[in-house]
């Protein structure tokens, strides 16, 4: 239904990814106010390092979401997949690249086995991924217990610390980018995309137009499981350690960020741009909350309220614009 | 006769729970030991009761994040009001924390019946908001046993025929339940709403009603097992009741209960909750690292939630 007219101004001011520009325009300006040495250019690059590894699963989380799922494992996945890693370095020596491959590859398996479960037994992907979340997290706890792994080598630290070549431009933002556009023309260029949109809006309808609605579901989940693993040699390489309470809690936040980019919750809804918007714009946003000194646990209230509000907010905007359309409509 | 009691759920889960403890005991001797049940049985009792509001949510095909930090915002509110204001009496005390419990399970319902939010996204949220007002209202700090009034600490320790405070108030929260679930109209609507919501909309319950009563009961639970919990461990910090969330789905999944809403029972819960219990201090027994525990409860949820659909599908 939509019509090739010009759209009025307001209309556009009222889309959700503008009001998403807006706030992130408001967190650039408070942030700028709050400290005189944000706005510098090098600064800016510099803070994203502390977000990047979240946008990078938020990705998968919008695919997943889009098609009526949700993982709340991601977490426990980054916490397995660093304590392989960690193991393989301590106890085997491992260089960067096979510590690259450990991580990728627990994360993939995790995803696959959560998959798998999801898929061919057909149980809600809350309960099983729940579960993967304490499943995967403890068994980085039987292996670590209270131990933490420092030894990792050198030329490791790149990935997550690194510049590309003499310039200031973090290696994690750049890949960020690189991955952001590839699901971007997954998720609106190509029949994956498509079929993401069918099986959220109706999955029933989706599989009588022949698309294989589990297969799908099995491959969201095995992506996410490898993102997350990817995420987890990023963050293990950032902070050049290992604990078993290596990102605690972040699934919290990184299903804040998806839905608060405008992907609908019930599914069959979302795009690219606004969920790259509000990574951007949590991600300065807790930068900011850090430079006032708001501890961590604080800073989860924003975030509740935020994503609460990100659920609330489009609905009744939408309730507006119809209200105002029909009151034209009527003169 | 007997066949359906044999293929019922809780039967199951007794024998499962005898076999468990005799394979047990016959590794560590004071297991068996009447002390050791007592504490078993009360280490259970706050779980309980929590579980069985998790059970309600869920029942309506609703998931609750929040339990613990639930529980955590009751127990720290209620012991710093304690420590300033000692001259508050005991049951003033009980009644509040039942009152914050009740508004904390309001927030969730409000947003769940009236805003239409699904209840994994606002339980997650306000799994965040309520844990961060624990660090808010304490700044931090921890209220340790010191700086609680004996009559205080014995709230759930005190008792009468063995029988400790705390244990008989999840009794009675057990049988009160059990009642209003099975033989109210209230509580049938619930088994309704969570079989088939259509359905029971059209023989005209009042969906938002019965789905706000759901999160209001829990809430009021965690309030309760809040103060119990405080008072019992005779602390209340920032991490109390951490991880307490995938405990009482685990109890809920172990009883019997279905992620798909609509079935389970009280007493099943009751049983999931009390096999959870066994596991933790066989674990203790045993000399196994607490480390264990996260995982294995991860795994517990897993194989119960497999066996819940399996069975189900045969059926």
């Amino acid at each position: 239904m939509r019509s090739t007219e010009k759209m009025p101004i307001w209309r556009i001011l009222m889309q959700w990814e503008a009001i998403l520009f807006f706030m992130l325009v408001t967190v650039i300006v408070v942030n700028s106010k709050l400290s005189p040495y944000f706005l510098d250019l090098n600064n800016i690059l510099r803070t994203t390092f502390n977000f990047m590894e979240k946008g990078i699963i938020v990705l998968p989380m919008m695919f997943i979401i889009i098609s009526r799922d949700i993982d709340i494992s991601v977490a426990g996945i980054i916490a397995l997949s660093s304590c392989f890693m960690g193991l393989a370095s301590q106890h085997l020596g491992a260089g960067t690249p096979a510590l690259i491959f450990i991580g990728l590859l627990t994360g993939l398996s995790a995803g696959i086995f959560n998959g798998l479960i999801i898929t061919k037994i057909g149980i809600p992907a809350i309960a099983v991924t729940l579960a993967g979340l304490f499943l995967f997290r403890g068994i980085a706890y039987v292996i670590l217990g209270d131990m933490a792994v420092t030894t990792y080598p050198e030329s490791f630290a790149y990935l997550g610390q690194g510049c590309i070549g003499n310039t200031r431009i973090p290696f994690e933002l750049v890949l960020f980018i690189i991955l952001a556009i590839i699901f971007g023309i997954v998720l609106h260029k190509t029949t994956y995309g498509l079929n993401l949109f069918a099986i959220g809006n109706n999955s029933t309808a989706a599989r009588f137009f022949g698309i294989n609605v589990n297969r799908i579901r099995f491959l969201n989940f095995a992506l996410i499981g490898l993102l997350s693993g990817l995420a987890s040699v990023l963050l293990t390489s950032r902070i050049g350690s290992t604990r078993p309470n290596i990102a605690t809690g972040w699934e919290l936040e990184i299903i804040t960020i998806t839905v608060l980019g405008g992907v609908y919750i019930f599914g069959g809804a979302g795009n690219i741009l606004g969920v790259v918007i509000a990574i951007f714009m949590v991600g300065l946003a807790r930068f900011g909350m850090s430079l006032i000194n708001v501890p961590g646990i604080v800073m989860n209230i924003a975030m509740g309220f935020l994503l609460i509000i990100a659920i609330l907010l489009p609905d009744s905007l939408r309730e507006l614009q119809r209200k105002i359309l029909t009151k034209q409509q009527q003169r | 006769m007997l066949e359906k009691v044999v293929k019922k759920r809780e039967f199951t889960l007794l024998v499962l729970l005898v076999s468990f403890t005799l394979i047990i005991s016959l590794r560590s001797p004071r297991f068996l030991s009447i002390g050791n049940f007592r504490d078993i049985l009360d280490d259970t009792a706050l779980l309980a009761m929590v579980a069985m509001g998790q059970f309600m949510v869920i029942l309506i095909g609703g998931i609750d994040l929040s339990v613990g930090a639930g529980v955590a915002l009751t127990g720290m509110s209620v012991a710093l009001l304690h420590q300033y204001h000692p001259e508050i009496p005991i049951f003033a005390i009980v009644l509040l924390a039942i009152l914050i419990g009740f508004s904390l399970g309001s927030f969730n319902g409000i947003l769940v019946s009236l805003f239409r939010v699904p209840p994994i996204i606002v339980t997650l949220g306000t799994m965040g908001i309520y844990r961060g007002f624990v660090f808010v209202v304490s700044k931090g700090a921890w209220v340790s046993a010191h700086e609680m009034s004996d009559a205080f600490k014995n709230l759930p320790r005190g008792g009468f025929l063995g029988v400790s405070n705390l244990l008989f108030v999840t009794i009675l929260c057990v049988i009160i339940f059990a009642i209003f679930l099975g033989y109210t109209r209230a509580g049938r609507e619930l088994y309704a709403v969570g079989g088939n919501e259509t359905a029971s909309r059209y023989v005209g319950i009042n969906l938002k009603k019965t789905k706000y009563l759901a999160f209001m009961l829990t809430g009021g639970l965690c309030g309760l097992a809040g103060l119990l919990w405080v008072a019992r461990y005779a602390s209340a910090q920032s991490d109390t009741a951490l991880g307490f969330n995938l405990q009482t789905i685990a109890a809920c999944v172990v009883g019997g209960v279905s992620f798909f809403g609509g079935s389970g029972t009280v007493l099943g819960v009751a049983l999931g909750a009390l096999f959870l219990g066994i596991v933790n201090n066989a674990l203790t027994q045993l000399r196994i690292s607490p480390f264990w525990q996260m995982g294995l409860q991860g795994l517990i949820v897993l194989v119960a939630v497999i066996i819940n659909t399996i069975m189900e599908k045969r059926t």
